[in-house]
């Protein structure tokens, strides 16, 4: 991949900033996203909380499915591939998708290494619960980091942990002297360049959203608070009573995060949230899937 | 050159607050607002982020109009009650400066999607021009002619899953082309890029914007 590439996948998660990015099954649901201003869609067989509850083996999606949701949407479309499954990313590459997301919610493919994405000419999106995991993702040529939080939990306790850690460990990066960063760099087990990086501009290289859990207007606006650059939504929204206005209202919420007043309006009547399971009744734990 | 990706945590230049007029208003309601605030920072000129109707005040004479998704823009531009506001600057005739989703918030004609929004550049543009990410480039050109009062040699042009222009109407000149397709359009005081100015650390246009 060239450096000219590297900044063009950059960029497109640039433009996707402030934006709510939201998990899709059928091309109609796609199209409810849309019409609510998803900035993007994921699109997938079956969404965090029913992998979660199916249990067994989660896969890539059938190219078929993901190709009938790009027919049906003109904004970006994003897949997950399983962590370390480079022939998965291969095949997604070649339906030419606009974004992967090497994700811990699917079952991984590989238990050590991570998929090489420096080799690849298609942006990738990786989770991070830390400094450490989002600059070793960025140093294998991920163009876009998110918080793991704990997918399909409606949950969002994992992902204000994983955004606060992110943000401390940034913060304390910045605070070292210029010498003391190599022995960061070391601590944190990061290329030197990217600590550095940090250290000097105060932030990760690349575009930081949230996921994990966020299923309320709410919850959207509190991790704008913390920091993300906008808002992946998996299960939160088609696992509701009213998904195309609850849809519509994570959106503005995460436009409009700081208008406690409009957060007061979009939270009214938004009929059932989705069930949730609290992190402590859960048995995977998703996020600890790749270091 | 490769240009930092920017966090804003504040809402407006150091010098807007107080600022009686001279103030540009950058749309954000979604996509990459902040990279336009840190090229007027470079510049030395007064910003202020537009989130709601009420950050539209009479300290703005000018607006920018981000990259980002243009069917979220707009769809915000309506929710937020900032379409009025904005839509008046432009009919009055003050600079508005649009890239990428905003040379298609400015566009008159959509020839791949039925909404139009501001309808005020008179052109016909089409969403996604290039193709999916795989086919988002960069390249080098020109913006307008040489003796033009406002020529630009060799701006770098970058472009992310970019409209091109269809179509131009009498009112307003192509000023920059790639492989034969209109990427930059003057109309008078409206300026409009399918590609990302703000992505290059070339502050040109924005300084041409700015002399409007």
């Amino acid at each position: 991949m060239t450096q000219n590439r590297a900044e063009l996948n950059r960029n497109l998660a640039q433009m996707l900033k402030g934006g709510v990015i939201m998990d899709v099954t059928t091309p109609e649901q796609a199209k409810i996203a849309q019409d609510a201003g998803a900035c993007a869609v994921m699109a997938l067989e079956r969404i965090p909380a029913d992998i979660r509850a199916a249990g067994g083996v989660s896969r890539m999606s059938d190219p078929a499915m993901i190709k009938g949701i790009q027919a049906a949407v003109s904004i970006p479309v994003m897949a997950k591939v399983r962590i370390g499954h480079i022939a998965e990313a291969r095949i997604l590459q070649a339906i030419d998708i606009d974004y992967i997301d090497e994700s811990e919610v699917l079952s991984p493919a590989d238990d050590v290494y991570h998929i090489d994405k420096n080799q690849f000419d298609v942006p990738f999106v990786c989770g991070a619960k830390n400094l450490g995991e989002a600059l070793r993702r960025i140093a294998e040529g991920a163009a876009m980091i998110r918080t793991k939080g704990e997918p399909g939990t409606g949950d969002v306790i994992q992902a204000v942990r994983h955004m606060r850690t992110m943000t401390k460990q940034i913060h304390e990066l910045t605070a070292l002297r210029d010498d003391e960063v190599y022995e960061a760099a070391k601590q944190l087990a990061v290329p030197y360049d990217l600590a550095k990086y940090v250290h000097d501009n105060g932030r990760l290289p690349v575009v930081n959203f949230a996921a994990g859990g966020v299923a309320t207007p709410a919850d959207a606006a509190l991790m704008m608070e913390l920091g993300a650059e906008g808002v992946f939504v998996g299960s939160g929204i088609f696992k509701s009573g009213d998904p195309a206005k609850r849809a519509a209202a994570i959106v503005q919420a995460t436009a409009n995060w700081q208008d406690a007043d409009l957060l007061a309006k979009l939270s009214e009547n938004l009929g059932e949230a989705m069930v949730g399971i609290n992190e402590d009744e859960i048995q995977t734990i998703m996020a600890a899937r790749g270091e | 050159m490769v240009v930092a990706v920017q966090y804003i945590s504040k809402e407006e230049s150091d010098d807007a607050e107080t600022a009686k007029h001279g103030v540009t208003g950058i749309l954000a309601v979604q996509g990459a607002f902040a990279e336009h605030a840190a090229v007027l920072d470079k510049l030395g000129a007064p910003w202020k982020l537009l989130r709601a109707a009420s950050d539209f005040d009479a300290s703005i004479d000018r607006v920018i109009l981000p990259g980002g998704e243009s069917t979220t823009q707009g769809k915000l531009l309506r929710s937020t009650g900032l379409f009025a506001p904005i839509a008046e600057h432009i009919a009055a005739g003050k600079p508005v400066f649009g890239t990428c989703a905003g040379m298609i918030l400015l566009a008159s004609r959509l020839d791949n999607d039925p909404n139009v929004y501001f309808g005020a550049l008179d052109a016909t543009v089409r969403r996604n021009a290039y193709g999916r990410q795989l086919g988002s480039f960069a390249a080098t050109a020109d913006f307008g002619r040489p003796g033009d009062a406002d020529y630009l040699p060799d701006l770098p042009l970058v472009f992310i899953r970019g409209p091109y222009v269809v179509s131009v109407g009498p009112k307003a000149d192509v000023k920059t082309t790639v492989d034969g397709h209109p990427v930059a359009l003057r109309q008078g005081n409206i300026l409009a890029t399918a590609f990302h100015p703000e992505l290059t650390g070339d502050t040109r246009l924005h300084e041409l914007f700015l002399s409007l």
